[in-house]
C-alpha cells in the first residue's frame, strides 16, 4: 500500500471509506423508504389491508437468522483481532450459512406471493381479505371497496425493498466467502483484523436495513 | 532535477489503462471528457442551426430534435459538468495539494474511470441507434408509458455513471479526511480542497437518490408496475420530487468544483491572500447542505401546494447568500490587488461576470410569480446555460490553463490564450443573452419551430454560438501542440503558493521527493514581489 504512511492510517482510512459507503446505502434505500412513506401516508386502508397477505411468522424467523448471522460476524471480527485464524475462518462461514438460510426462507416466501398472483404486473389479483383464516373480514372495510392500484402499490414496493436488501445479502455472502478464503490462505498481512472488521460493518448494515423493513412491511397492522 | 522518474515517463497503453496513479487517473477522464464534450457539442450545433429560421427544415421532424436535445443535455450533464472538474482537475490535484503521495483508494479511482467509460459509452451507443426523447429529466409519466424510445438503456447508462461519482466523492472524502501532510491542518487547506470536500458530500449524498429514481423508472417502464403512473395507482410528482431531489444539488456538483478554481486563480493573480478565508470554505459546506433544500422550485408549476411553493421561495433565496459571499469575497481580493490578466485570470474574471448573471436570473426564477411567467421557456434554459456553462466551462478551461504547466511541464502561447478567452466571453454572451429575452417574450424550450417574430434574436443566439465554437476548438489545439515543446514551465511559473506547485512539473510518480511539512496559512502571496514575479512568470512562458 504505497501511498499509506502505517497500517493504522490504512485501517483508519478503509473503515471510514466502509462507512461513507453504507451512508450512499442509507441514501439509496432511503429514496424507497420515502416512496414508501408518502403513499403510505396517503392511502392507509389499502396498505394496512396488503399488508395483512405478508406472512409476518416467516418474516419474524427470518429476523432471528439474520440477527444471528450478525452475531456469527460479531464473533469472527473478534477472532480476526485477537489472530485466530481458523475461529475467524469458522464465524465467518457461520455467517455465510446463517446468510444463505434467509435467502432460502425469502425465495420460499416470495414463492408463495407467486402463487397468490401477488406479483405486481398483469397477473396481480387483489386478493380476497385475510390470508387464510386470519382476520378474516374484520376491520369494516372489504377488499372490494379499496383501490387496486393502490392496493399493488404496496407490492410494488415491498418487492422492490426486500429484493434490493435481498441483492445487498447476495453480495455480501459472495464477500464473505472471499474473505474466509483469504484469511484461510492467510493473504492479509496481518490476520485481516481491518478487513474483517469493514465487511463486518457491511453485514451489520444489511441487517439494521432488514431490522426496519420488518416492521414497514409486515406489521402494519396485524392482529392476532 | 532528480532521479525520479515524472508521472508520464511511460507511454505504453497498458500503462495508462492499469494505472493507480491519480494524476494518471485526471488524463485519462480529461480525455474521454473532452470527447463527450465535442460530442454533446456537436449536438448543439445542430440544435442552433435547426432554430435559426422558424421552420423545421434542418432536421425535418420533431422527433429528431427531440432526440437531439435529450443527448445534448443527457450528454452535457451526465458525461461532462458532473464528472469535469471533480475527475479531471480534483483527482489530479487533490492529492499534490494536501501533500498526500496519492488518494486513499487508487484502485477504486481507476475503477472510477472504468464505470464511467461504461455508462458513457452506453450513452453513445443509444445516440447512434435510436435516442431518447423525454429531455434529461426523464419526466414521468412520459418516460414511463409513452415515449417508444430507449429510456430504460438510457437510465442505464446514467444509473452506471452515477457510481463512477459517488467513488470519486468518497475516496475524495477519505483522503481529506486521512492523507493530509503533517502541518495541514482543516483551516490550512486550499480552498480548492474545501470546495471539493462539500461536493463529495453531495455526490455521496445524491447521487444514489437519482441512481434509485431511474430505476424505478426502468422497472415501471419494464413491468408496468405503476410507481409514476396514476392509471395503477402511482404519482408522477413523485417522480419529480425525488430527481429534483438530486439534480438540484447536483447543479452544486457542477458549479462549487468551478468556485474551487477561481478561489485559486484569483488570489494568486491579483497577488494578495484571498480575502475572507473562512468565509469561503464555509459557504462551501453551506452551499452542499443548503443544496439539498430547495429542490421544489422546479416544482411550482407541477401542482405541488401553493405553501410548499412559498416556503420552497424562501429557502431558495438564502442559499443565494453563500455564493453571494464567494463573489464579494473574489471581487475584494482583486480590489487593491495588482492584477495579471493572464489567461486563467481572464477566464476566472468571465467566470464571475457570467455566474453572477446566471445567479441573479435565478433568484428570479426562484420567485415564485416570475417563474410562472417564464417557466419552460428560454428564460430558464438562459439562466441554467449562464451558471453551468457559463460556470463550470469558464472554470474548468480556467484551471486546465492554470494548471496546464504543472500537468504537462510545458507552456501554452499566452496570446492564443489570451485570444481564446476572449472569443469564448463574446460567443458566449452572444448566443445566450437573447434567449433571456426570447424566454421573457414567451418562447417556449424545446419547440423546434416558432413564432417568426421571434428570429431576429434566434439568429444571434445561432451566430454567437459559431463563436462560441471557435472558442472552445482552439485551447483543444494549441495545448495539444504544446506538448511538442520539452518541458520547460518549472516547478512554478506563476509564482503560486500552494503544495502542488513545489514540487517538479511534471510531478515525480510519488508526488514528492521528500514529504512537504506545512508550517505556513495557505495565501501566502504578497503584493510588494509582483513586479519581478511576473516579468519572471513572463519569461518562462516565452522561454
Ligand atoms: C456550444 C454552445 C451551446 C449551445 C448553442 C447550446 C444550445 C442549447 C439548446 C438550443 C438547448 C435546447 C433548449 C430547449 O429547447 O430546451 C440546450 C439545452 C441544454 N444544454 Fe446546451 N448549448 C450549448 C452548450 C452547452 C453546454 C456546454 C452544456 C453543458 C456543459 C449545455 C447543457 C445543456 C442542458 C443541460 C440542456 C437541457 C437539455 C434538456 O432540456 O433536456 N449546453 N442547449
Ligand atoms: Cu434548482
Amino acid at each position: 500500500m504505497p501511498q499509506f504512511d502505517d497500517v493504522h492510517q490504512q485501517a483508519y482510512s478503509s473503515t471510514l471509506g466502509m462507512w461513507l459507503f453504507l451512508v450512499t446505502e442509507v441514501m439509496f434505500f432511503g429514496g424507497l423508504i420515502a416512496a414508501y412513506t408518502v403513499y403510505r401516508a396517503r392511502w392507509p386502508e389499502e396498505f394496512a389491508a396488503a399488508s395483512r397477505h405478508l406472512l409476518w411468522p416467516v418474516g419474524f424467523v427470518n429476523t432471528i437468522v439474520l440477527l444471528g448471522s450478525s452475531l456469527a460476524m460479531a464473533l469472527a471480527v473478534r477472532a480476526a483481532h485477537l489472530g485466530r485464524d481458523r475461529e475467524t475462518v469458522r464465524w465467518l462461514v457461520a455467517t455465510m450459512v446463517l446468510g444463505t438460510a434467509f435467502l432460502g426462507i425469502k425465495a420460499t416466501e416470495y414463492y408463495i406471493d407467486y402463487r397468490e398472483n401477488l406479483i405486481p404486473g398483469a397477473s396481480f389479483r387483489v386478493p380476497a381479505e385475510g390470508h387464510g383464516e386470519a382476520g378474516a373480514g374484520h376491520g369494516g372495510e372489504t377488499a372490494a371497496s379499496l383501490d387496486p392500484g393502490h392496493f399493488q402499490m404496496f407490492f410494488v414496493l415491498y418487492f422492490f425493498m426486500t429484493g434490493l436488501h435481498a441483492f445487498h445479502m447476495i453480495v455480501g455472502i459472495t464477500l464473505v466467502g472471499i474473505f474466509a478464503y483469504l484469511v484461510r490462505t492467510k493473504w492479509f498481512s496481518g490476520h485481516g483484523g481491518t478487513q474483517v472488521e469493514v465487511i463486518g460493518l457491511y453485514w451489520h448494515f444489511v441487517d439494521v436495513v432488514w431490522v426496519f423493513l420488518y416492521p414497514l412491511l409486515y406489521l402494519i397492522d396485524i392482529r392476532p | 532535477m532528480s532521479n525520479e522518474e515524472d508521472y508520464l515517463q511511460e507511454y505504453t497503453l497498458r500503462s495508462w489503462l492499469l494505472t493507480t496513479d491519480h494524476k494518471r487517473v485526471g488524463l485519462l477522464y480529461m480525455a474521454s471528457i473532452t470527447l463527450f464534450f465535442f460530442v454533446g457539442g456537436a449536438a448543439a450545433t445542430v440544435m442552433r442551426l435547426e432554430l435559426m429560421t422558424p421552420k423545421g427544415d434542418v432536421l425535418g421532424s420533431p422527433d429528431a430534435y427531440n432526440r437531439l436535445f435529450t443527448m445534448h443535455g443527457v450528454i452535457m450533464i451526465f458525461f461532462f459538468l458532473v464528472p469535469s472538474i471533480p475527475a479531471v482537475l480534483g483527482n489530479f490535484l487533490l492529492p499534490l495539494m494536501i501533500g498526500a503521495r496519492d488518494l486513499a483508494f487508487p484502485k477504486l479511482n481507476l475503477l472510477s474511470w472504468y464505470v464511467y467509460m461504461t455508462g458513457g459509452l452506453i450513452g453513445i451507443w443509444i445516440l447512434l441507434f435510436g435516442g431518447v426523447d423525454t429531455g434529461w429529466t426523464f419526466y414521468t409519466p412520459f418516460s414511463t408509458m409513452f415515449s417508444n424510445t430507449m429510456v430504460v438503456t438510457a437510465a442505464l447508462a446514467v444509473f452506471i455513471t452515477g457510481f463512477s461519482s459517488i467513488l470519486t466523492g468518497l475516496n475524495f472524502i477519505v483522503t481529506v479526511h486521512t492523507m493530509r501532510a503533517p502541518g495541514m491542518t482543516w483551516f490550512r487547506l486550499p480552498l480548492f480542497v474545501w470546495s471539493h470536500y462539500a461536493t463529495s458530500l453531495v455526490m455521496v449524498l445524491g447521487t444514489p437518490v437519482l441512481a434509485i429514481t431511474v430505476m424505478l423508472v426502468a422497472l415501471e417502464r419494464l413491468f408496468h408496475i405503476g410507481i409514476f403512473d396514476p392509471k395503477l395507482g402511482g404519482d408522477p410528482i413523485l417522480f419529480q420530487h425525488l430527481f429534483w431531489f438530486y439534480s438540484h444539488p447536483a447543479v452544486y456538483i457542477m458549479v462549487l468544483p468551478g468556485m474551487a478554481v477561481i478561489s485559486e486563480i484569483v488570489p494568486c493573480f491579483s497577488r494578495r491572500p484571498i480575502f475572507g478565508y473562512r468565509f469561503i470554505a464555509g459557504s462551501s459546506m453551506a452551499i452542499a447542505i443548503f443544496g439539498f433544500l430547495v429542490w421544489g422550485h422546479h416544482m411550482f408549476v407541477s401542482g405541488q401546494s401553493m405553501y410548499a411553493g412559498m416556503v420552497f421561495s424562501i429557502i431558495s433565496f438564502l442559499v443565494a447568500i453563500p455564493s453571494a459571499i464567494k463573489v464579494f469575497n473574489w471581487t475584494t481580493t482583486m480590489y487593491k490587488g495588482a492584477v495579471w490578466l493572464d489567461t486563467p485570470m481572464l477566464y476566472a474574471l468571465g467566470f464571475i461576470g457570467l455566474f453572477t448573471i446566471g445567479g441573479l436570473t435565478g433568484l428570479m426564477l426562484a420567485s415564485l410569480g416570475v417563474d410562472v411567467h417564464v417557466h419552460d421557456t428560454y428564460f430558464v434554459v438562459a439562466h441554467f446555460h449562464y451558471i453551468m456553462v457559463g460556470g463550470a466551462v469558464m472554470a474548468y478551461l480556467g484551471g486546465i490553463h492554470f494548471w496546464w504547466p504543472k500537468m504537462t511541464g510545458r507552456m501554452y502561447p499566452e496570446i492564443w490564450g489570451k485570444l481564446s478567452a476572449l472569443i469564448v466571453f463574446v460567443g458566449f454572451n452572444l448566443t445566450f443573452f437573447p434567449q433571456f429575452i426570447l424566454g421573457y417574450l414567451g418562447m417556449p424550450r424545446r419547440y423546434y419551430e416558432y413564432s417568426p417574430e421571434f428570429q431576429v434574436l434566434n439568429v444571434m443566439s445561432t451566430a454567437g454560438a459559431s463563436i462560441l465554437a471557435v472558442g472552445y476548438v482552439m485551447p483543444l489545439v494549441y495545448l495539444l501542440l504544446s506538448l511538442r515543446q520539452p518541458a520547460y514551465a518549472g516547478p512554478n511559473p506563476w509564482g503560486a503558493t500552494g503544495l502542488e506547485w513545489q514540487t517538479d512539473s511534471p510531478p515525480p510518480v510519488h508526488n514528492f521527493h521528500d514529504m512537504p511539512v506545512v508550517t505556513a496559512e495557505p495565501y501566502d502571496y504578497s503584493p510588494e514581489a509582483f513586479q519581478e514575479e511576473h516579468d519572471h512568470a513572463v519569461s518562462h512562458a516565452s522561454r
